[in-house]
């Protein structure tokens, strides 16, 4: 079993990056590269829902938040998308 | 440890409020609102966890062990997936606007009345 | 209203809403001391009483099935939303998937995606089968298994192969295979609800030993219709998304 205190360092350090990742997907401009970071930030979460003992949320998570919701999002993106001069 | 986790759930749903309030594209918006509803998935699962517990399948493990709540576990599970429909709900909601009024940005589009 | 007033209201807001965030924080009682009387009875007698050994999918679709029976509409309504709001209009026409730049020389879809693409559709509908079938033992359940089964038919696509795409999701099947699984469920309920049970009542047998694959009575049966439910629903999402590239207006 891991100790307490190292299981409280690991879950920290997963929120931090989890906040930070939440302010890159929100101050990027470009609709691509927001999808990648809302990709990368869905896996971040899937991680923190595993560290926090919940291997069915982090199923969900990865699944849907890393790869469903970004082709979606990428498939709308192609349909507003200005055709090229 | 005591609050940590509440408060990187407030700053979520703060950067993302602010995401969607100084936007100018709807799709920004839209992911702008997936990030603050995963805050509250983290927020369920901070509520319910029990420090030295362990996750609450007692396949391999003696059944009564000291476990996290598994009640909040339910309930994010299907709120993840459920919401990603509602998103693709909104995305169409978009492109709808889209093909009428030609622009994504939602301050010209409120100047659209009627 | 002028971005910048935006901005300035918004900063008002949020710092109410941050104060009101930390005094309702701070009432908590501390990350990792749940004291909740329903979380730890519940984990006291769900094995016992349902002989599945995943307490959080006997959770899910016996003890608060009548919640998941909800979201699995809402999950059907954002399905049936999509089709009507998509719809083909008047004024458009659908072209074939034809090259919009035509001076671009625009390679086909390299072998390094396609072979690993088709080589994984098959292992991943394995395992969305077995992630929805196997909810009462292991961390999985219907809506797991069924995003990845999606996930499968979305790889057939993703390998460039958008026509096999659309020959193996005919939108009429899926259809039909949403319906049945959303109908599905609420049907094992309403059986209960026949033998003058309340709704959602356990009353299939419970099988010997906890954790077998025929335990846990209804809790197996409503996972497999909720995984063919979800994993319809998302597919009707990507194929809707993907036909409204096609659309061109005239």
């Amino acid at each position: 079993m891991i100790p307490d205190a190292a299981m409280n360092t690991l879950q920290v350090v997963v929120l931090v990056l989890v906040a930070a990742g939440a302010m890159v997907v929100v101050r990027s401009k470009v609709r691509v590269r927001q999808v990648l970071a809302l990709s990368v930030y869905g896996v971040l979460l899937a991680i923190l829902f595993f560290v926090f003992q919940a291997p069915d949320v982090t199923l969900s998570e990865l699944t849907v938040g890393a790869v469903a919701l970004p082709i979606i999002l990428l498939l709308a993106i192609a349909k507003v998308r200005k055709p090229e001069q | 440890m005591g609050i940590f986790p509440f408060l990187v759930v407030a700053w979520i749903v703060v950067v993302g409020l602010y995401g969607i309030v100084t936007s100018r594209d709807l799709i920004h918006q839209i992911v702008c609102l997936i990030v603050v509803q995963s805050s509250t998935y983290v927020l369920l699962l901070g509520v319910g966890y029990v420090t030295g517990g362990a996750s609450p399948y007692f396949f391999d493990i003696p059944q009564h062990t000291r476990a996290v709540d598994p009640i909040v576990q339910a309930l994010a599970l299907t709120d993840v997936v459920v919401e990603a429909a509602v998103t693709a709900l909104l995305l169409s909601f978009a492109v709808q606007a889209y093909k009428r009024f030609g622009t994504l940005d939602p301050l010209e589009l409120t100047q659209f009345k009627g | 209203m002028t971005p910048r007033q935006r901005a300035w209201f918004f900063a008002v807001a949020a710092a109410g809403l941050v104060a009101c965030y930390l005094w309702a924080f701070t009432g908590l009682p501390g990350f990792g001391n749940y004291p909740g009387p329903y979380g730890q009875e519940i984990l006291r007698r769900a094995v016992g009483e349902t002989h599945a050994t995943g307490v959080v999918s006997a959770v899910n679709f016996l003890y608060r099935g009548f919640d998941t029976v909800g979201e699995e509409f809402i999950l059907f309504a954002a399905a049936a939303g999509m089709s009507v709001l998509l719809r083909k209009l008047r004024a458009e026409r659908e072209t074939g998937p034809a090259d919009e730049a035509d001076s671009r020389t625009i390679p086909a879809t390299s072998s390094a995606v396609r072979i690993p693409a088709l080589l994984l559709v098959g292992p991943t509908v394995v395992i969305g089968w077995w992630l929805a079938s196997h909810a009462q033992t292991n961390p999985s359940g219907g809506f797991q298994g069924g995003v990845i089964l999606a996930t499968a038919f979305i790889l057939v696509y993703l390998s460039g192969e958008f026509f096999t795409f659309r020959k193996l999701s005919p939108v009429v099947l899926v259809d039909a295979v949403e319906a049945l699984g959303a109908g599905g469920f609420a049907a094992v309920g309403l059986a209960a609800v026949v033998m003058n049970l309340p709704f959602l009542y356990n009353y299939l047998p419970l099988g010997q030993f906890p954790g077998a694959i025929s335990s846990s009575g209804t809790i197996a049966l409503i996972s497999f219709f909720v995984g063919l439910e979800v994993a319809a629903a998302f597919v009707l999402i990507v194929g809707e998304l993907l036909e409204q590239t096609l659309l061109r207006s005239a």
